[in-house]
């Protein structure tokens, strides 16, 4: 048998149907809904009386449009629009049977961050959610991807997509990772390198000294912004942090069964001599805390570096930079730790889970932040916000000036209250910098957890290593 | 679905790369729970003021450009996240076709899926019809699905890839979640397979 990458294995063992041209069928393992991309799609079956075919592969949670407010359970806090989709969420759950997390449920959160606490997500899955950060499973060594409303109602009608396969790509951190250097700088660090298309038509297995040194937390970080350059999904080989992680979450396979899906797993890597399409080795030494300056996450530097001339860049780029400068209020030279914000945000799929937090509160301790400064936390699930909580991490938030919040989405695409205002400008942990996306006219600068508490306390991008 | 065979149109130039879902449809757009009605809403921050006043120098904005049933973008189109109301607001607006060198991917799928052609060209072909669309709303392109070739306002033909099944549901207008079940009986054995080799899952 020729040798197979891990997307291979995944692939191969969930063909359902193969046509001709070569096009699959492929079954899905677990389908993850949330409130926004879901009710056109439940609309969709009804009309065409059609249901459900694995509700109890299906699991449900509302997350984008939640306010995270702690008087949230006042239907007031949501304006009409978002409380008609989360309402329509409830029915469809309850209709359609499906396994479901409603606001008030302490377990209720961003989607892919329920989906591995629970153990909904586990290795050599197949996981899709109408989502595009549903690449963040693959952390586990799930095929993982978003899909479209269209494709949401395919998948509820039938528990498979049509798709045809992706090319393999190998992504290789060597080495170790420099202090204040996290997962966060590693994934931004890649589509610097690679752009946003760089991925296209790819599946991306992350491998390497530095993902194998790092926990199920960081490698989520890692998968979840594979889509931010492009690719089809990210991928992590499973290995016994994987294993840790699962085992005795409320849905992983439990005593015999446990044993079996352990078996299973282990064949789950890529095999010696397998082919990859395209290679990228990056050393984990050369690794620097960054920033995006620009409106797409491929507009990524140290933060050492200054605002770049769009003379520099090629073709097109040179225009979109040119426009992002000007979009984003800065001007080419300008020293990036001389960029002042007013706004933090802490949270997101990306960067919503305890490691995020712990991190961010070890910069944070016995300090303030910068007077005027809007600093808020969102966890990514209830959980989270209990842990924290319980171990005092919460209380250093607050205590340096931080919103303390409940779980949700929230200010990483601002359709909650949470918004900014033009010309605001914000230190995120999310995952998107585009034009808007944090609220009209607002600017955002990406980063990791522990360079945004940095931010929060000098009231400007800040080199986290200045305050270690 | 919408079948998709030939259109011969008026091409709008949106000549900037990595157009992402968030400039097509931004996310306060994203709280209906219908299909219908977004085209008024395509590309809303770059159409419209704060008053929203629409915005005279946006291409959409532009008597020429007004029923433009195709668009001709840069690099990267549709990049960012799932979101089917984008395709959605492109169709609703009258848009059925677009072209670029490249497309993200979800989105790429997304298109398929409402009767809207993506077609993927090299930078120096859709340079030419970017060249072709800033003449305005004398400048017709022809697409011909069937024959995957694009025809400029000056007669000169561009051909195109197209994955053939895809092609197939967009001419026919075909509903992919009903040809998928002719096939349950596939999916009722790998189920059946699965619950066995994978009982955990």
């Amino acid at each position: 048998m020729s040798p197979k990458t891990l997307y291979d294995k995944i692939w191969d063992a969930h063909v359902a149907h193969e046509a001709e041209d070569g096009t699959c069928l492929l079954y899905i393992d677990r389908h993850l809904v949330h409130e926004v991309t879901s009710p056109q799609a439940f609309e969709g079956l009804r009309m065409t009386g059609r249901t459900v075919r694995a509700p109890e592969k299906t699991i449900a949670v509302p997350d984008h449009n939640v306010p995270t407010t702690l008087d949230r359970a006042n239907a007031a806090t949501m304006t009409e629009d978002s409380r008609i989709q989360v309402e329509a969420l409830d029915t469809n759950a309850k209709e359609f049977g499906l396994h479901y997390y409603p606001v008030s449920d302490v377990r209720q959160g961003v989607v892919h961050i329920v989906g591995p606490e629970q153990g909904w997500t586990l290795p050599g899955m197949t996981v899709v959610c109408g989502d595009s950060h549903t690449a963040t499973h693959g952390a586990f060594g799930s095929l993982a991807h978003g899909i479209g409303t269209s494709e949401v109602e395919h998948v509820l009608a039938t528990q498979t997509l049509i798709q045809q396969k992706s090319k393999n790509m190998k992504v290789e951190i060597t080495g170790k990772l420099s202090p204040g250097v996290t997962a966060k700088d590693v994934t931004m660090a890649v589509i610097g390198l690679t752009g946003t298309a760089g991925g296209t038509g790819y599946v991306i297995e992350y491998c390497g000294q530095v993902i194998r040194d790092m926990s199920m937390e960081g490698r989520m970080t890692v998968c979840n912004m594979a889509i931010e350059g492009g690719a089809r999904a990210g991928l992590i080989a499973p290995d016994q942090t994987t294993y840790d992680y699962c085992m005795g979450r409320p849905h992983a396979p439990k005593g015999a069964e446990w044993e079996a899906a352990l078996t299973y797993w282990k064949t789950l890597f890529t095999d010696e001599d397998a082919h990859f399409d395209k290679v990228l080795t990056i050393k984990g030494e050369d690794i620097a805390p960054l920033v995006t300056w620009g409106t797409s996450p491929e507009d990524v530097l140290p933060i050492t570096d200054v605002v770049p001339d769009p003379a520099s860049f090629k073709g097109g780029k040179v225009g979109a930079a040119q426009r992002s400068i000007e979009y984003m209020g800065l001007k080419a030279g300008q020293k990036l730790s001389d960029i002042e914000i007013d706004t933090v945000f802490i949270g997101s799929c990306t960067n919503g889970r305890i490691e995020d937090f712990r991190a961010a509160a070890a910069v944070l301790k016995g300090k303030k932040i910068k007077d005027g400064m809007r600093a808020m936390v969102v966890p990514g699930s209830g959980l989270v916000r209990a842990q924290a909580e319980e171990e005092g991490i919460a209380q250093i938030f607050i205590d340096a000036g931080f919103e303390w919040r409940l779980a949700g989405c929230s200010m990483c695409l601002a359709m909650n209250p949470d918004q900014l205002k033009p010309g605001e400008r914000c230190a995120a942990t999310s995952n998107r910098n585009f034009e808007g996306r944090q609220g009209r006219g607002g600017r955002t600068h990406l980063m990791s957890p522990a360079m945004a508490a940095a931010a929060a306390i000098t009231g400007r991008l800040t080199d986290v290593r200045d305050l270690m | 679905m919408e079948k998709f065979t030939k259109l011969s149109g008026i091409a709008a130039p949106l000549d900037l790369v990595n157009i992402d879902t968030d400039m097509i449809i931004p996310k306060q757009f994203l709280k209906t729970i219908k299909r219908s009605g977004l085209g008024v809403n395509l590309f809303d921050e770059m159409r419209y003021d704060d008053d929203r006043n629409e915005i005279e120098s946006f291409v959409l904005n532009q008597p020429a450009y007004r029923d433009a049933q195709i668009l001709v973008a840069g690099d990267n189109f549709g990049c960012g996240s799932s979101r089917e109301h984008a395709p959605w607001a492109i169709a609703d607006f009258g848009i059925t076709c677009v072209i670029a060198p490249s497309y993200a991917d979800i989105f790429y799928n997304n298109c398929f899926k409402n009767g809207i052609l993506p077609i993927a060209l090299p930078q120096e072909q859709v340079d030419v019809l970017m060249k072709d669309a800033e003449k305005g709303a004398n400048a017709r392109i022809e697409v011909d699905l069937e024959a995957q070739t694009i025809t400029s306002s000056d007669g000169e033909v561009f051909t195109f890839d197209v994955d053939p099944f895809k092609k197939h549901c967009l001419m026919n207008g075909l509903d992919d979640i009903g040809l998928t079940m002719e096939k349950a009986a596939s999916i009722d054995a790998f189920e059946a397979a699965a619950a066995t080799s994978r009982p955990w899952v």
